[in-house]
């Protein structure tokens, strides 16, 4: 505990950055190897198909994490991301008749809605982010379900509606093109834009940020409306990519949201983080359940679906605890 | 977000807020006494048959596990922590049990039923203590730490029993939810005993000042010799043997135990109540009466609108906003 009771000094600010970069180098290896390890191992791994499939199905996952980045970069946190989600994906399919874009603005809006909602909550009423995004959590479910009726809602296929989730240019799939389009201004936003900087300061120290004059609260109503945002156009994508509106859907997407911010060397205590790292992890997390599921094709091991949330767990369970002995720095409870 | 659950490492420790002297532990149950009377007012007033008999059983059998979930989540929340997978953990319980009593070792079914009873709450207990570590030893955020298990505990639930329902008629396991003596549901007696037990545990024990000290001022409590990492165990271990014996009542009320529903929603549920009874959820004071009430004033709400023909989807919403609307006022008293 002698550890945990030492102030905090620049030692340990240098040794936070130290780790997150280490982090960040040591998840492109280990995908890399990964990666590696598929290709030698099985003969379809590479092929197109394998990998369209497998960026097409993370590229809900990865829209959820860049929102769930920004969030956790300001030392909150959104637990609300899969039931919006799902709410979203119920919205896109009760608006695909009237096509793709009518669909799209609809529901992403109606989503963001609900971020605002969370951003306004915690930043005017001062209300811990878990507990008012946990509170969402099921709001979000209970709105989905009453707008559908209790049961998943067909989507339109005659109005261009699933061109978004299924059409390909190039042959590849809109939504992987989307994923990296959106991680690449999500960069680029992060680090090169007032509001980036504003992110990485308040995460850094509220108070001080504040103190500096630095608009707190809008700048965290900002970032939870774009995790809402995201989470919406990630319902989209799961209506448009399956052919329906889903209110039961999105159970623990926080979670793989979650670790796969904080794999890529995102302090969950805020202020220090990448993006380019968040969609390294969700790749990472991809591609360890495509290495199991050819695993499972083979025989090697029989992985039921409800293996799924339990490594999920065990995945963010290792990276936490992982990052909190590299850091050795106390996160207050 | 300057409550502390997101205090970054590198900030300077900041001076410890100071506890208003004569209030401390001492909570105000007229609020909550004030709404749960309004609200049984009303119901007898605009509710049909609602002061009946079977009326009163059936809502204090609904009540009957939030509140004992919710006092497991009181002592963890006086300690400034959180339990998120409380829920989880009915399920694990839950899946458990039949596993035991419809396969009971030995060939004996009363050794299978006894089994039944004690390994699984045992099994809960011991998933709590893992949270307690998390939280203790690797000084991972409680939010976080039992985030895991809310997520991978449904999941080894569900790995447990091959995602299949199990469903049973075990008539001795069942006394749990379903039995009666002197009229009187044996889980709203189990219910009332963990009440009184954990009150007395909160105002008269050495552990119960120890709690709340951990939650008021951590440092300070370490330094006046408080064992604060067994303190916090203690909480999330308790907190987890409760959740077992929920997930107990829940199967046998329902005479099958299905991975997927068992516990779901139970950590908004037990904080909700927790919250609405006027415990902070910044830790540092607790009272046990006080969930109890908190748990009865949603659970009239829910009813009042379920009577009303409210869906059930709708009254979701209604909760989410009654937990909010509570841990908001909780933070004006302050």
């Amino acid at each position: 505990m002698s550890l945990a009771q030492s102030p905090p000094t620049g030692t340990s600010v240098r040794n936070a950055r130290m780790v997150s970069a280490l982090q960040r180098y040591g998840v492109l290896i280990a995908l890399g190897l990964l990666i590696l390890f598929g290709t030698l191992r099985y003969e379809n791994f590479l092929s197109p198909y394998n990998v369209t499939t497998v960026l097409a199905y993370n590229s809900m996952f990865g829209l959820i994490a860049l929102g769930m980045a920004f969030v956790i970069i300001t030392g909150g946190i959104d637990l609300s991301v899969g039931s919006v989600a799902a709410f979203a994906s119920v919205v896109a399919a009760l608006l695909s008749p009237h096509g793709l874009w009518v669909a799209l603005i609809g529901a992403v809006g109606a989503a963001a809605l609900l971020g605002l909602i969370n951003g306004a909550i915690i930043a005017y009423l001062k209300i811990l982010p878990f507990i008012t995004t946990l509170a969402m959590l099921l709001a979000a479910r209970g709105l989905a379900l009453m707008l559908s009726g209790n049961q998943s809602v067909s989507a339109d296929y005659d109005h261009g509606f699933t061109t978004l989730g299924q059409g390909t240019i190039f042959g590849v799939p809109y939504i992987a093109v989307l994923l990296f389009v959106a991680f690449a201004i999500g960069a680029v936003v992060l680090r090169y834009t007032r509001f980036g900087r504003r992110v990485l300061a308040i995460g850094g120290n509220e108070e001080a940020s504040r103190l500096m004059g630095l608009p707190v609260e809008r700048t965290l109503l900002s970032v939870y409306t774009l995790s809402g945002a995201l989470a919406g156009l990630a319902g989209v994508i799961l209506a448009s990519q399956f052919g329906a509106g889903q209110p039961t859907e999105g159970l623990g997407w926080e979670l793989t949201a979650i670790a796969a911010v904080v794999v890529g060397g995102t302090l969950l205590t805020g202020g220090m983080g990448s993006i380019g790292s968040t969609l390294v992890g969700v790749l990472l997390l991809g591609v360890i359940f495509n290495v199991l599921n050819f695993e499972n094709g083979r025989g090697t091991i029989s992985l039921t679906v409800y293996w799924q949330s339990v490594i999920r767990g065990a995945f963010l369970l290792l990276v936490v605890i992982l990052q909190n002995r590299l850091t050795r720095s106390r996160t207050a409870p | 977000m300057s409550e502390g659950t997101t205090t970054p490492p590198l900030r300077p420790p900041a001076p410890a807020p100071a506890q208003p002297g004569p209030r401390r532990g001492h909570i105000p149950l007229f609020g909550p006494l004030l709404a749960l009377l309004a609200l049984l007012l009303f119901n007898i007033f605009f509710t049909p048959n609602f002061l009946t008999a079977q009326t009163l059983n059936v809502n204090l059998t609904q009540v009957a596990t939030t509140v004992i979930v919710g006092v497991g989540m009181t002592l963890v929340i006086a300690t400034a922590g959180i339990d998120l997978s409380v829920g989880a953990l009915m399920a694990i319980a839950g899946a458990l049990a039949p596993m035991l009593f419809l396969n009971p070792p030995l060939g004996s079914p009363g050794l299978g039923v006894a089994l039944a009873f004690v390994l699984p709450v045992l099994a809960a207990g011991a998933f709590g203590l893992f949270n307690g570590m998390l939280v203790t030893r690797f000084m991972i955020q409680p939010f976080i730490a039992t985030l895991v298990l809310f997520i991978a505990g449904r999941g080894i639930a569900q790995v447990l029993t091959n995602g299949q329902l199990q469903t049973f008629s075990n008539k001795s396991f069942q006394v749990i939810g379903l039995g009666r003596p002197f009229g009187i549901p044996v889980q709203v007696i189990l219910m009332l005993v963990v009440v009184a037990l954990f009150t007395w545990v909160m105002a008269r024990t050495v552990f119960g000042r120890q709690i709340l000290a951990v939650g008021g001022n951590e440092r300070a409590a370490r330094l006046s010799g408080v064992p604060v990492n067994r303190v916090k165990l203690a909480v999330y271990g308790i907190s987890g043997l409760l959740s077992g014996i929920a997930g107990l009542i829940v199967i046998s009320i329902n005479s099958s135990s299905d991975a997927n529903q068992v516990g779901l929603n139970m950590e908004l549920d037990a904080i909700a109540a927790v919250a609405v009874g006027g415990t902070a959820l910044t830790g540092g004071r607790a009272t046990i009466v006080g969930t109890l009430l908190g748990a009865l004033i949603i659970q009239l709400i829910r009813y009042s609108l379920l009577a009303r023909g409210v869906p059930d989807a709708a009254a979701l919403v209604v909760k989410a906003g009654i937990i909010l609307l509570a841990v908001y006022v909780q933070r004006q008293r302050r």
